[in-house]
């Protein structure tokens, strides 16, 4: 038997409350399924929101804290909890819409306002780098662990990390030039290194990889170059 | 201003945006959830083209031949031939957008063996080149909505279009987070995903595909085509809420099939195909696997001779996947695999442009009916997407058509706003299975058509999605032939006079088959 902790709400605007569940199926599944089992049989004029769509880690919808975790439910087995509880709440970097539901737009605007485009052909990129960064869910569960990101501040976090590494990697020409401009000031000034992103990615994206080899290209050899001319 | 409206957010919906902002023209790219949710995303073997970089002499006329082969000649030629010969352009206009493609040391594009091709065709990016190519059109179309030119409405669900004199005229939409109704004007292109939504929990698709889409199109007369044609993938696995898809690149890279019967392995593909053997077209793999499965046997994907290099540049992905659900290492065993539903080669009935029944509606993806006919080729979804997208696009850039309605708030009450109860789908889902498995026959089609007629259904959507439902059982019931993914054990034979089109429609409460002439579908807007 496995207990479940919701916190759930209604709107924005209503208060959030806790509603327990008792679950008493197999624990060789995750709490995507157990999640998905609970509204069909358990909640049934009253599901739990929730985002999901592919349910097997691969598209980031179904991120959300799982006894305090930012994790996504299709990853999550229940057997990893032996403790017999398990509690799922919304992420809370992100403005909640109800129940597990919160609005994600604010990764998706951030990126908008980097200039995460190329506008030339892109210049193949050999050492992989776009390939690993291209994996990004856009999932937010690195922004729920970085301590320098907030939704409205200026640095974007590990989120656009992943996307203007990809870009810069393969910009050319003007691209790599506003690339670079866009990189420092919305995320390499933000961040402090904490590297908390590292391990909490569920695509397994090496943040750690991706900041030193965008920070070389975009900071380091930029004013090394710089320096040199004058 | 002229704005289009896009259902769906996926690989069509992207590729339609990007090719209406680059003319120009502003677009509203609506969806359920942001682009990174889509299915498109989980494409993983890769894109065909005719680019031969492999020193095989491949040509566009070959890729054309073995697409209509491998659709058993049910596709609409016109229209395939675009398609292989609009394959190389867009394969390397993707690679331009950044996709990063596995390359040749001279840095030519690579290509793998996929099913029903004799030649090495397709490109690819590791074993994940939806996510890939999705990525890099996401990033193309950012930049058009920076500009203004498209406007993303994530988190918004189609009610129903809006048809006015006989024509679409715009869309109805619902706000999901705030439950609020808005009626926006406009020409609409559909790209909302194939039917998974109509077999929950069984499928290699997502969840968020609900099938209400198509099923409210239908309801509202729009016709629909080959319904019955059902692509069961050879390779899946069984994971919590799905069938989690094993590449056919697996295969392509030397994965063999086996089944195991009282302890004797048969590599039955290759001693029952010895040309293409485990490539033979999916329709083919399926079959044979259903029936060793029938046999008392179990089936298996040997991936053990596949090379240490080929796993890490070409298969990484995939190795990880398997080993996270199976508990299995695929370079060092065997694992277990079974035949699922993967995708849907009828839909949303279109003809070469893109353009439906009616006017001022056009559909691309996989909800659209016209390139795969009875059954669709690995690698020719992602290039059907992105040119049908494409395609659709052209098409809507060149129609003239008046204002007839305004953009704004709904603030009546419309019956569609529902959505079908977890229950009703379930017990659809499981009707509909029973009824249009790899193996078919007369009964077991009437049977299901008979359950379905009985389900009760409690508010207008699950009568629209029971309506679509219906329709499937019907084609399939109509078909009294063996094509492609249709196969039927009373009617085994493929006959001449059935290569025409199973043409779905609702009229007057009733579901309507006819049989008709390839290529008629959809009417020319110029000329309405």
């Amino acid at each position: 038997m496995i207990k479940f902790e919701i916190l759930r709400r209604r709107s924005a605007s209503d208060p959030p409350y806790t509603a327990t569940v008792s679950y008493d199926r197999d624990a060789d599944t995750t709490v995507a399924e157990a999640l998905t089992y609970i509204n069909a049989e358990i909640l049934t004029d009253d599901p739990v929101a929730w985002e999901h769509s592919c349910r097997q880690k691969k598209c980031g919808a179904c991120a959300m804290l799982i006894n305090g975790v930012p994790k996504l439910a299709c990853d999550a087995w229940l057997r990893d909890y032996p403790e017999g509880v398990i509690r799922l709440a919304p992420l809370r970097k992100f403005p909640p819409v109800r129940d597990l539901m919160v609005d994600r737009s604010v990764m998706f605007e951030n990126l908008k306002m980097l200039g995460a485009w190329l506008t030339e052909n892109a210049d193949g990129d050999t050492e992989g780098t776009a390939y690993d960064a291209s994996r990004c869910l856009q999932c937010g569960c690195c922004l729920e662990v970085c301590p320098n990101f907030y939704a409205g501040g200026k640095f974007s976090g590990a989120a656009a990390l992943a996307p203007a590494s990809r870009l810069i990697s393969e910009a050319q020409g003007a691209d790599r030039k506003r690339l670079y401009g866009a990189y420092n000031e919305r995320f390499y000034r933000g961040c402090g290194k904490s590297l908390s992103c590292r391990n909490i990615c569920p695509a397994g994206i090496d943040t750690e990889r991706l900041l030193v080899s965008s920070n070389a290209a975009a900071v380091w050899k930029r004013l090394f170059r710089r320096g040199k001319k004058k | 201003m002229k704005v289009i409206n896009i259902i769906g957010a996926g690989l069509a919906g992207l590729s339609a945006a990007l090719t209406l902002a680059e003319k120009g023209i502003h677009s509203r790219l609506i969806s359920v959830l942001p682009s990174e949710r889509a299915q498109s995303v989980l494409a993983e073997g890769g894109i065909n083209a005719a680019l031969d970089t492999m020193g095989e002499d491949d040509t566009r006329e070959l890729h054309f031949e073995e697409t209509m082969r491998g659709g058993v000649m049910l596709a609409d030629p016109a229209a395939v031939k675009a398609l292989t010969d609009g394959a190389p352009g867009i394969v390397e206009r993707l690679a331009a957008l950044g996709v990063p493609f596995n390359r040749n040391p001279d840095g030519s594009l690579m290509l793998r063996s996929f099913g029903g091709q004799k030649k090495k065709r397709t490109a690819f990016a590791q074993s994940s080149t939806g996510k890939m190519i999705m990525t890099s059109l996401i990033d193309a179309v950012r930049r058009y909505e920076a500009d203004g030119l498209v406007e993303r409405l994530s988190h918004h669900t189609m009610i129903r279009l809006l048809i006015k004199d006989g024509v679409c005229a715009g869309v109805r939409v619902r706000d999901d987070y705030g439950g609020r109704l808005y009626d926006y004007a406009g020409t609409v292109i559909i790209a909302c995903g194939g039917l998974n939504g109509f077999f929950p929990g069984i499928t290699t698709g997502t969840d968020a595909n609900s099938g209400m889409a198509a099923s409210v199109l239908f309801a509202q007369g729009v016709k629909f085509a080959n319904l019955e044609m059902i692509q069961y993938h050879p390779t899946t696995i069984g994971i919590p809420g799905k069938r989690c898809l094993v590449s056919e690149a697996a295969r392509g890279e030397g994965g063999r099939l086996f089944s195991l019967k009282d302890g004797v392995r048969s590599y039955f593909m290759e001693e029952r195909y010895p040309t293409l053997g485990n490539l033979m077209p999916r329709d083919v793999v399926s079959r044979e696997m259903y029936s060793e499965l029938r046999g008392g046997a179990e089936t298996f994907l040997d991936m053990t001779g596949i090379s240490d290099g080929t796993w890490e540049n070409k298969l990484s992905d995939l190795r990880e996947e398997i080993i996270h659900y199976l508990s299995l290492d695929p370079a060092k065993e065997p694992i277990p695999v079974e035949p699922g539903i993967h995708y849907f080669m009828g839909g949303i009935y279109v003809n070469t442009r893109h353009e439906t029944c009616l006017p001022g509606l056009y559909a691309a993806g996989e909800c659209a009916c016209i390139y795969h006919g009875a059954n669709r080729l690995g690698g020719n979804s992602l290039l059907g997407a992105v040119f049908g997208g494409m395609t659709a696009a052209q098409s809507v850039s060149g129609y003239r058509d008046r204002p007839r309605l305004t953009d704004g708030a709904f603030n009546g009450a419309d019956e569609l706003d529902c959505a079908p109860s977890e229950a009703f789908s379930a017990s659809l889902g499981y009707m509909l299975r029973e009824g249009l498995g790899i193996v078919r026959n007369d009964s077991g089609i009437r049977a299901a058509l008979e359950n379905v007629q009985m389900l009760g259904y409690g508010n207008a959507a699950e009568r629209a999605k029971k309506a679509l439902a219906e329709a499937m059982l019907y084609s399939a019931l109509g078909r009294m032939e063996s094509r492609g993914a249709h196969y039927r054990e009373d009617f085994p034979e493929t006959f001449e006079g059935f290569r025409s089109v199973t043409a779905a429609e609702y009229r007057d409460d009733a579901v309507r088959i006819t049989f008709e002439d390839i290529g008629q579908g959809g009417v020319d807007n110029d000329k309405v």
